[in-house]
């Protein structure tokens, strides 16, 4: 446990999906290993452990989420293993809050033999869905890319990775890939189309607006989905997504259900900052160069994540399927209880 | 009934030169087949030869006639069809672009190598690679030397000018200020050099001399907009001359009105631009910058020197990295700075209030020409409501139009993109055998991009603050003066 919080704080992990992963497999170790009784201490738990995990590095949303979908898992298998179906203890309609008087809210302290064993069979499922996202995802590849398009993509994601690999299997069409500075991951993620013999051009970030009008799409991965459906994504998107609206080109998003959050876009900065996190310097300008006499008043700023607004995202398609971004925040109901929005 | 005529009698010719055709062979046979002949049939058989040679001429002389009537008649009728006459400057602008956008027309690219080579103008070998959509354009790398066959000698390149060309390719000189001055310092040593030969006259023979320099020149690096007219003002210098001046004292006023030029059109202009944009700048403004500018960091250092209160932001690009410069400049003076690079323009747009940027050159469409990246900048400005600002000298705004980034320009060296140097091996960034080994792999370097008018709040020049699409007013007005 020490051991994750550490990699947390110091930001070890590739990408989003490696840290859902390592956080539910950390979350289902906690539900077989510790000691509980009922559904109640067992949700307390989690909150508590999540609450640690939230506030060691509170700009990875997905540790959040992956905390809220348990308890949200744990619910649900308690008003089953009760009974009830599910739609009538989750509808909070206006009768049942009028009529309910406090006390007859469920305070889910019914032990429950077949509790865990159900709860830690549901987790894994889950854990099974998230593995296949990524091929849920590109399944969806060839019905959005045609013959002979020109497609813009900046920096690695995993999900575009495989989506354009999977859809190169049956149509032939050009990828350009912007560098994304300032880790220039874009030059890994082109090397590894290429190898698959995909028309790929590299090209840096200051030639977005330039190339712009001869392209046909964008699709970009996100690092998290934000409840009003912005986007929280690698530094460079948001020059990106304007070049696009303002060439009219689609920006279509590709992510995974997990990362969708409860959370709204906030620009606080300072220590209260949980938006955007700034990264070292060294990677704008080295040491070398920005530590010499006359440069080292120079304030450097290296922001690792960029906010979307929805009006410039056309199309997010998940492992569920397409869908609007106005629509997003439907799709949160589904996935959390209204209880866990704040842990 | 006439055609029928008509085809009886050449068909009638037909059979007469059939006749003719078949007595020569018959004669040569003869000849050939009897080596000794006896000499009284030799004259007879030669004066039969040179009848149907005076005759053979004689028809050769008749078609050829023929054919030219035929094709002025053509040429008659096609100048019938074309219309409206195209008006000069088009013409012009399009003659210029019968060469410099063709790279992908082989036909093209073989009529240039033949002039290339008639002035003695070593041709730059392309580089490997090239991006599909910009095939029509020139691709170099530096790897690949220019001067390594050329030539020395009375009718060789003047060294100055070699030198100018490797520090253009090189990258030693860059910017527009810097790549016009430097040229014109070159031509005016060229010109000092100069002595006409005998029997030619000056005027005629140094534009001759000219032109190879010209196309070296352009072979090294493709001419910006500020060396295009620099040369058109050389050219008129050079025509103006008046006839019956000694060659001393020709040379001697050439090489001051070009020192002129560039001090008028430079130095000076950059003095008024500065005061008039200084007065855009108050206390407490974030002053938003791009790449490298000499006009732009003028600017600001003139600002803060005046006393001005504010601080500067400056957005860098890749591979250039051209903001460094700028940022060590500012610094130096003591503007308080701060560093970004343009993926996170949009990030520190919040904080900034105005943004001031460089061209290149300026469009006659109202479209301004910079360094790539400079559409980025004020795209993010744009969109949060940060006014534009762009310096520009007068004498960079050009006739020619544009609206995408694509037809016209400058294809710079792949391998800038990729790693540097041998000892970052964690780097992500391609190696040089990855991106040769991959077919399908291409990495694109441009160098300029533009960005469209409505961008732009106000462009500054020496003549005054004027909104973007008044650059063809500009341009008739300067050469009216000329």
């Amino acid at each position: 446990m020490e051991q994750f919080l550490l990699d947390l704080k110091q930001e070890q992990f590739n990408g989003s999906y490696d840290l859902a992963y390592k956080t539910i497999n950390h979350l289902r170790k906690l539900i077989s290993q510790t000691r509980w009784t009922h559904a109640q201490e067992l949700m307390n738990t989690i909150k508590k452990e999540g609450k640690r995990m939230i506030t060691a590095q509170p700009s990875e949303y997905v540790v959040g989420n992956m905390v809220r979908r348990v308890l949200k898992i744990i619910r649900e298998e308690y008003v089953r293993l009760l009974g009830e179906s599910e739609e009538s203890a989750n509808k909070e309609s206006l009768h049942k809050m009028l009529t309910a008087e406090g006390n007859e809210r469920d305070d889910h302290t019914k032990p429950l033999k077949e509790l865990k064993t159900t709860v830690i069979e549901a987790v894994n499922e889950y854990i099974d869905e998230m593995e296949a996202s990524i091929h849920n995802i590109s399944a969806q590849a060839i019905e959005h890319i045609h013959s002979n398009e020109v497609i813009l993509t900046l920096g690695k994601s995993r999900t575009v990775e495989a989506f354009l690999k999977q859809a190169a299997k049956k149509r032939k069409f050009h990828v350009i890939v912007v560098e994304g500075s300032p880790l220039y991951h874009g030059h890994e993620l082109a090397k590894s189309l290429a190898s698959k013999g995909i028309e790929t051009t590299v090209i840096t970030d200051t030639a977005i607006f330039a190339i712009m009008s001869r392209v046909n799409k964008v699709i970009i991965g996100t690092h998290s989905v934000l409840a009003n459906g912005g986007l929280k994504a690698v530094n460079g998107a948001h020059m990106v997504a304007l070049a696009a609206s303002h060439h009219a080109v689609p920006l279509i998003v590709l992510g995974a259900m997990f990362k969708l959050c409860l959370l709204h876009y906030s620009d606080i900065g300072g220590s209260e900052a949980t938006f955007n996190r700034l990264a070292s310097p060294q990677e704008v300008l080295d040491y070398y160069d920005g530590g010499t006499e006359e440069l080292v008043n120079v304030q450097i700023y290296s922001p690792t994540f960029d906010y979307v607004p929805p009006e410039l995202v056309t199309l997010f398609i998940s492992n569920i399927g397409g869908n609007a971004p106005s629509y997003m925040y439907r799709l949160l109901s589904e996935l959390y209880h209204p209880d866990d929005h704040v842990l | 009934m006439n055609n029928g005529d008509a085809e009886n009698l050449t068909s009638e010719q037909k059979k007469q030169l059939k006749k003719e055709r078949r007595k020569e062979k018959n004669a040569q046979k003869e000849k050939h087949n009897i080596p000794s002949k006896p000499e009284g049939e030799e004259p007879k058989i030669e004066k039969s030869k040179a009848e149907l040679r005076a005759e053979r001429r004689a028809k050769q002389e008749a078609d050829r006639a023929a054919k030219a009537s035929k094709k002025s008649d053509q040429v008659a009728a096609n100048t019938k069809q074309k219309g409206p006459r195209v008006p000069a400057n088009i013409q012009s602008v399009i003659n210029l672009n019968k060469t410099i956008l063709k790279a992908d027309d082989p036909k093209v690219q073989k009529k240039a190598a033949k002039k290339l080579e008639k002035q003695q103008v070593p041709q730059r070998t392309e580089g490997q690679k090239k991006v599909a959509l910009f095939s029509h354009l020139h691709q170099y790398e530096r790897s690949l030397s220019i001067t390594k066959n050329i030539g020395f000698g009375k009718n060789a390149i003047h060294p100055a000018i070699i030198r100018l060309g490797l520090q253009y390719a090189e990258g030693t000189v860059t910017g527009s200020n810097a790549r016009c001055a430097a040229l014109m310092s070159a031509i005016c040593k060229l010109i000092s050099d100069y002595e006409t030969p005998p029997q030619k006259e000056l005027s005629r023979h140094l534009e001759s001399k000219l032109k190879p320099a010209i196309s070296f020149l352009d072979q090294c690096r493709p001419l910006s907009v500020s060396m295009g007219s620099a040369i058109k003002y050389i050219k008129l210098q050079i025509t103006n001359i008046p006839t019956g001046m000694s060659d001393s004292e020709a040379k001697l006023r050439l090489i001051k009105s070009l020192r002129e030029f560039v001090h008028v059109n430079i130095v000076l202009a950059g003095e008024a631009i500065s005061g008039y944009a200084c007065t855009k700048i108050t206390d407490g403004d974030v002053v938003m910058v791009f790449g490298s500018s000499s006009l732009i960091t003028k600017v600001l250092c003139d600002a803060h020197n005046a006393g001005i209160k504010f601080s500067v932001i400056v957005v860098d690009g890749r591979p250039k990295l051209s903001g460094r410069g700028t940022l060590r400049k500012l610094c130096r003076v003591g503007i308080k700075c701060s560093y970004v690079l343009v993926s996170a323009a949009s990030y520190i747009m919040p904080e900034v209030t105005k943004v001031f940027l460089g061209a290149h050159g300026l469009l006659s469409n109202g479209y301004v020409m910079g360094s790539v990246g400079t559409s980025m900048v004020a795209m993010a400005a744009k969109i949060r409501g940060v006014p534009v600002i762009v310096c520009c000298e007068a004498y960079k705004f050009c006739e020619r139009v544009q609206t995408d980034s694509f037809v016209n320009n400058e294809i710079g060296d792949p391998r800038d993109l990729l790693v540097q140097n041998k000892s970052e091996l964690t780097s992500p960034l391609l190696t040089n055998a990855a991106w040769e080994e991959t077919d399908s792999l291409k990495v694109l370097h441009l160098t300029y991009d533009v960005t469209p008018p409505d961008f732009v709040a106000m462009v500054v020049t020496e003549l005054g603050k004027i909104p973007c699409t008044s650059v063809p007013v500009v341009l008739r007005v300067r050469s009216l003066e000329t």
